[in-house]
């Protein structure tokens, strides 16, 4: 668990990237998992669990109000638990893909928690705000940056706590092989990942027809290796 | 006697009021923390108020002028717009309140910014530019590209479009001031989401194999089986479409493998 502090500033990090600050998508789970992976020391399977999470979470827009997943500390945790499980490969990408879907979903709640702490701090500064003040602008900002930051550090922290050890009991019980288990994980990555661009591009013209010319390029690339 | 035609378009801007580069520095800054405190109640209207400050500091009286605080009070308003885009309104209000527009017309402008900002930002980028850029890094990613390769391949290809958006935005805004609505009418934004969005399908097509091939590492059998029930699973997606997340249901039948690993 030396690990924990620094995954808890990284995953504070790229949980605020998701909205807050700065938006460079820092956050997204190919990113965020192989850079876990490589602060346990195992990029490779931080980016394999990455790669399976980022085809979950093309199905997942930030549109606007609307709730969502949080992939930045999610993706941390995920991509943490797999590299430090790495000794044991049968396990590691199903096991890293699930403690970061956990992690999503209550980080998503989080998020969630937060819009209504920043509510609460924006309507106390009501008056402040009215009378045009500039340290009630500056302050709230801060605030929610701040809060946000914390947020995401504590979800990182509390997650990887919990889940790594019982990842790590999981992994020792584990009784599939490394193949079924990652053909399992990835079906259903790869369904989620279908289905979002069937149904995401679908409003241009003719989407589904390139979306059906690139499959067939794909399956031919993969059938000429 | 002379009689005046209505005017048909928008009034063209006055004169443009100048800022240092300093200036211009801190609201690029502060536009990147817009949503820094996104609410359900003003949404983004304290990061408007946040990222023009250090313009309206130019205002007569500066800081403590009552000019200052009465464009603070305006711009700390409700406000919606997708978080890239807010630089054309940023840049435009910006201009606005420098340029001594009355009050009635910056604010109904603000309001009437809120929805081509929201919808046309959505669907460049996040249905479009986001998941094109992921697409293109998990092709790489299937060929074979090593971590710090897809890593930084997603990134710049990503943020070439994210900063180029925002300093495209700012850029119109303070240029065209409010007249800016002439500048959604761009190409880019009308129709670059329906051509982003045909290219994203098609490189999604081509990376879904790909990279499940090198997440499963096994044989041509093991990978035909992934795809095809994958495919399986995901025409029933696409018919459930908008009953049930797909994430959420990879989170239960994941659970479940996991729990038969275990148990069995």
């Amino acid at each position: 668990m030396r690990e924990l502090l620094p995954l808890a500033m990284l995953g504070g990090v790229l949980g605020l990237d998701v909205v807050c600050f700065p938006q460079m998508m820092i956050s997204r789970p190919l990113v965020a998992a192989t850079v876990a992976g490589a602060f346990v020391g195992d990029a490779g399977t931080g980016m394999l669990v990455g790669a399976s999470l980022e085809l979950i979470a093309l199905a997942t827009l930030p549109f606007g109000a609307s709730r969502y997943p949080e992939w930045g500390s999610a993706a941390v945790v995920g991509g943490a638990i797999a590299a430090a499980l790495h000794t044991q490969p049968a396990s590691t990408v199903t096991i890293g893909v699930l403690g970061g879907l956990a992690t999503a979903w209550v980080g998503g709640w989080t998020l969630v928690k937060l819009r209504e702490w920043n509510a609460f701090l924006a309507r106390r500064k009501r008056s402040a705000l009215d009378h045009g003040s500039r340290g009630a602008v500056v302050g709230l900002q801060l605030a929610g940056l701040t809060s946000d930051f914390v947020r995401a550090m504590l979800l990182t922290v509390v997650a990887y706590a919990l889940l790594f050890p019982v990842a790590h009991a999981m992994a020792g019980l584990w009784s599939f092989g490394e193949v079924t288990s990652r053909a399992v994980t990835v079906s259903a990555s790869v369904a989620v990942a279908a289905a979002a661009a069937w149904t995401i591009f679908h409003s241009a013209r003719g989407a589904r027809w390139y979306f059906a010319a690139g499959l067939g390029v794909g399956l031919l690339l993969l059938a000429m290796r | 006697m002379t009689t005046a035609a209505a005017p048909r378009t928008a009034p063209a801007p006055g004169p443009t009021p100048s800022l240092s580069a300093m200036t211009w520095i801190s609201i690029f800054g502060r536009l990147l923390a817009m949503q820094g405190s996104w609410n359900y109640e003003t949404l983004i209207g304290n990061g408007i108020a946040f990222a023009i400050e250090p313009a309206l500091r130019r205002l007569p009286g500066g800081v403590h002028g009552e000019a200052f605080k009465t464009a603070m009070t305006r711009e700390s308003a409700y406000f919606n717009a997708h978080p890239y885009l807010a630089s054309v309104a940023v840049g435009a209000l910006a201009r606005a309140e420098l340029s001594g527009v009355p009050a009635e017309r910056i604010e109904r402008f603000r309001i009437a910014l809120c929805g081509p900002l929201g919808s046309v930002g959505d669907r460049l980028v996040w249905a479009g530019w986001l998941p094109a850029s992921s697409l293109v890094a998990l092709i790489a990613f299937g060929n074979g590209a090593r971590p710090i390769a897809v890593v930084l391949l997603f990134l710049v290809m990503y943020n070439a479009g994210h900063f180029g958006l925002r300093i495209w935005g700012l850029y119109v805004g303070w240029t065209r001031g409010l007249a800016v609505a002439g500048a959604l009418g761009n190409p880019v934004l009308r129709q670059g989401p329906a051509y982003i969005a045909r290219a994203a399908a098609a490189i999604a097509g081509i990376a879904i194999p790909l990279a499940a091939a090198r997440i499963v590492g096994g044989d041509r059998i093991s990978l035909g089986a992934t795809l095809l029930a994958g495919a399986i699973v995901a025409v029933g997606l696409v018919r459930v479409h908008g009953r049930v997340e797909g994430w959420k249901l990879v989170l239960v039948l994941i659970a479940v493998f996991a729990l038969v690993s275990v148990a069995r």
